[in-house]
């Protein structure tokens, strides 16, 4: 009798312990980044971009970064909500729900979403050489876009699946098609998840170092061309750590900082939004 | 009110269309693994040629130079970072799963759940920018003179330590389902013949979940081995086949990131580290469709 | 029969899977009248409604055979046109199912669909119909509005006006009151009686009491068999068949 609620006792103790390691393990992370970056955050690193001795410790910021980040994970979302939105909608809209390709394709997704960046790194880099293109902006772009299609997929297919299937009947009902059907009732009724599906998917893409290193290439300037490098906020990370000038790695701690909190936001707006855009929803 | 059509294409025949093309992307799309495949096994063709496979995977020699390239220190540095980052995560992880599902009230389920999901989006460089601030000094300054050896502090148990935060989010995210999936019956089964409820959990939640865990543990596995950028920065990327947790190492995603400079003037180096990246690949692949196909079983029996 | 058939089914048999649900059907549907589908439920009521537009069509594992004849048109053929044939029929659900959109935009919907994109034209049919589902004087104000905004029982009626505004000649209704008070299915069995003179009318209903009030014709369904089909008087009055007098005396259910 005792001995089981002394057991009872010990897990119950060991499992608070664990969850509170993890718990702590997010909160150490953020206030390590934070206490470190923080004194060398200032207006000049986020509005302009390295000046000449930069990495040597003389002016300027990363804008440069910042600017590339945001192109690169905007245009690679855009491509990838061009492949992924069909998808999900082929697959709860035009397939029947118990077809074995369906769930073959799932199978698919799944699995996709498992591959670690740097083969998407790489897989891009070949496609590169194969199409003739330099590290570029479009290359980093196809690169992160192959890297977020899987859990864009994933993700829109949930929140598609959820839609109830009366509501597509009632549009069939008035005679609507598939298409239509797609287009103007489910893609509606699931916006709020969608959103959230893509916002997440952006702060992905604005995160990973890994898949742009070889596809992206890396320049001190904002960049003005698909076909020009870009540089990003992780890799602008990593190559000011790697310079043993105190100066400069105290602003790769600010930029960490700035990236991190660039993250938060995101999945902050992801849920706000998709809570404030149920407006039509129907329950 | 008639109006000149200006596209006289049928509604019919649009949601033909859409659906032909909707249907050709989904294809693409789900054999996209099939095509990475291939791609990077065309790359890697000439590497494989200029020496047999048992001696790319087995030899220890890495002389890009020479055109020697034994994977050996490699693979086994990324086994061991894994490794250790397994080791720490599964029951750290598995006791955090099942505090959430079967203990926790809700209050502190809604509570915990974003925070994991917060440490699912932090990039990966940022977890790179903490290990070098705290976990490389903290081996360097406390672990290494406890154990009277030298390191720098740049090591696989630094490098493990970071990898297992980072698949915190996977394990215990998947863990979490597959206890949803056990049947609430099952639990109240056995509650009702005066088990306790770690008792429950032990003999029956755990023994019902075991597949499912097993598979969550796997996916972790399966991205700990991919992880590059947090754990290159910090492992210390020297390619020896390492001898204790202690001594640096070079998994394979640093090798391949840490060489894109040099990769394409040097011959053969170029097709060496995509065959790395197909070795990644086809290992992950493996790993994903194992765990995917238990836990399809699992999310079968709850229907 | 007195009148004319809207619809005749001949021969229609549906499988789920190895399930046989509906099993060698014949009858036939009067023009502008209203027929009530009843019996116990899971006795392949709601899918005897529901192959008459082919909704059945995106059912799992789902096998058809027979006839089912709309205006001289066997719409189970192979070669019929699926939209064409729904259009004809409007659908109120056991639930009301507003589209994620405005009250206007919800009637709007149909005629948009099919062509119609002049606003004035649009704001003349989405008063019309609003009002022949009596709701026009409640939302008037608030077209704009998102329709879930609505109570169900007015929900259910701009269901209804969104179904009349593609100009169906029959209206398909699965239990469309059992989820409304009392109050609202009354107005919807009311905006029905107004409403036969113009359509065909076809609810499925365990309503034995509701099936009285409304039914022109009656049709009798159990086990996915039909036991017995007629007018409404005639059925409730005069039985032919004994599972039809056990039935209507409340012994089976």
């Amino acid at each position: 009798m005792d001995r089981r609620k002394v057991e009872e006792g010990i897990f119950r103790v060991l499992m608070v312990l664990a969850t509170g390691l993890i718990l702590s393990s997010l909160v150490m992370i953020l206030l390590t980044v934070l206490v470190k970056g923080l004194p060398y955050l200032s207006l000049e690193m986020v509005t302009q971009t390295p000046r000449g001795g930069y990495y040597l410790g003389k002016g300027g910021g990363i804008l440069n970064a910042i600017i590339g980040s945001l192109y690169l994970a905007g245009g690679a979302t855009l491509l990838a909500i061009l492949f992924s939105l069909p998808v999900a909608l082929y697959l709860n809209v035009y397939s029947r729900p118990d077809a074995r390709f369906v769930s073959v394709c799932r199978l698919a997704f799944d699995v996709l979403n498992g591959v670690p960046s740097i083969v998407f790194g790489a897989f891009g880099f070949t496609l590169m050489i194969y199409f003739g293109l330099r590290a570029s902006l479009l290359g980093g772009i196809i690169a992160i876009a192959l890297l977020i299609l899987p859990m864009l997929i994933r993700a829109m297919d949930e929140v598609i699946r959820l839609v109830p299937r009366e509501l597509m009947d009632a549009s069939y009902a008035l005679g609507a098609t598939r298409w239509e059907t797609a287009l103007r009732v489910v893609t509606r009724q699931a916006l709020p998840g969608i959103l959230t599906a893509v916002l997440i998917a952006f702060g992905r893409g604005i995160g990973d170092a890994a898949a742009v290193i070889f596809t992206a290439g890396f320049t001190d300037a904002v960049p003005t061309s698909l076909l020009r490098p870009a540089a990003t906020l992780p890799l602008a990370i990593f190559f000011q750590l790697g310079v043993p000038v105190p100066e400069v790695q105290g602003r790769a701690y600010a930029s960490a900082l700035i990236l991190t909190l660039l993250i938060l936001i995101i999945s902050v707006a992801a849920r706000r939004l998709s809570r404030r855009l149920t407006r039509h929803v129907v329950k | 009110m008639k109006r000149l059509k200006l596209f006289p294409i049928s509604r019919r025949a649009k949601d033909l269309l859409a659906g032909k093309l909707m249907l050709l992307l989904t294809i693409l799309a789900a054999l996209l693994v099939l095509l990475m495949v291939a791609g990077l096994y065309l790359k890697s063709r000439p590497v494989l040629a200029s020496q047999p496979l048992a001696e790319l995977l087995f030899s220890t020699k890495w002389r890009p130079f020479r055109g020697q390239f034994g994977f050996f220190p490699f693979i086994m540095g990324t086994l061991w970072v894994t490794g250790v980052a397994v080791l720490i995560a599964v029951p750290l992880c598995l006791l955090t799963a099942i505090y959430l599902s079967e203990y926790a009230p809700a209050r502190v389920r809604e509570w915990v759940k974003p925070l994991i999901d917060i440490l699912a989006g932090i990039p990966s460089v940022v977890f790179g920018v903490w290990g070098m601030l705290v976990v490389v000094p903290f081996i360097k300054d406390s672990v290494a003179p406890f154990f009277k050896v030298f390191s720098t502090g740049y090591s696989i148990l630094a490098g493990g330590i970071v990898l297992a935060i980072m698949i915190f989010p996977v394990i215990i995210h998947v863990a979490l389902e597959v206890f949803r999936a056990v049947p609430q019956e099952v639990r109240e089964a056995s509650l009702a013949v005066g088990a306790t409820r770690w008792q429950t959990v032990k003999h029956v939640v755990l023994r019902k979940a075991l597949p499912g865990v097993a598979a969550a543990i796997v996916l972790g596995i399966a991205r700990a081995f991919g992880e590059t950028m947090a754990v290159l920065m910090v492992v210390g990327n020297v390619a020896k086949v390492p001898g204790n947790v202690l001594d640096p190492a070079y998994p394979l995603p640093a090798l391949i990131a840490n060489n894109y400079g040099e990769m394409l003037s040097i011959p053969l180096y170029d097709s060496a580290l995509m065959l790395a990246a197909l070795i990644l690949l086809l290992v992950i692949l493996l790993f994903n469709l194992l765990s995917r196909a238990v836990l399809a079983r699992v999310e079968r029996s709850i229907r | 029969m007195e009148n004319r058939a809207h619809i005749r089914v001949e021969g229609l048999n549906v499988h789920f899977g190895s399930e046989h649900v509906l099993k060698d059907i014949s009858l036939s549907i009067p023009d502008r009248k209203i027929t009530a589908i009843i019996g116990p439920s899971g006795c392949g009521k709601t899918t005897l409604l529901r192959s008459f537009n082919r909704l059945i069509d995106s059912s799992e594992g789902v096998r058809v055979s027979g006839r089912v004849m709309v205006d001289d048109e066997n719409i189970l053929d192979a070669r019929a046109e699926v939209t064409h044939i729904r259009r004809k029929m409007g659908l109120l659900l056991q639930r009301p199912y507003p589209l994620p959109m405005s009250i206007y935009d919800n009637v709007a919907y149909g005629p948009r669909i099919h062509g119609i994109r002049d606003r004035r034209r649009l704001d003349e049919i989405v008063e019309r119909f609003l009002s022949k589902a009596s709701l026009w004087d409640e939302v008037r104000q608030r077209l704009s509005q998102p329709a879930s905004v609505l109570s169900l029982g007015q929900q259910q009626r701009l269901c209804l006006a969104r179904g009349l505004a593609v100009e169906p000649e029959i209206i398909l209704g699965d239990e469309p009151t059992s989820a409304l008070d009392p109050q609202s299915s009354q107005r919807i069995e009311q905006t029905f009686t107004e409403l036969k003179s113009d359509y065909t009318i076809v609810i499925v209903t365990h309503i034995l009491r509701q099936a009285r009030r409304l039914a022109d014709h009656v049709i009798f369904l159990y086990l996915g068999e039909l036991i017995e089909q007629g007018p409404a008087w005639d059925f409730f009055n005069n039985p032919k068949q004994p599972m039809t007098r056990e039935y209507i005396k409340g012994l089976i259910s």
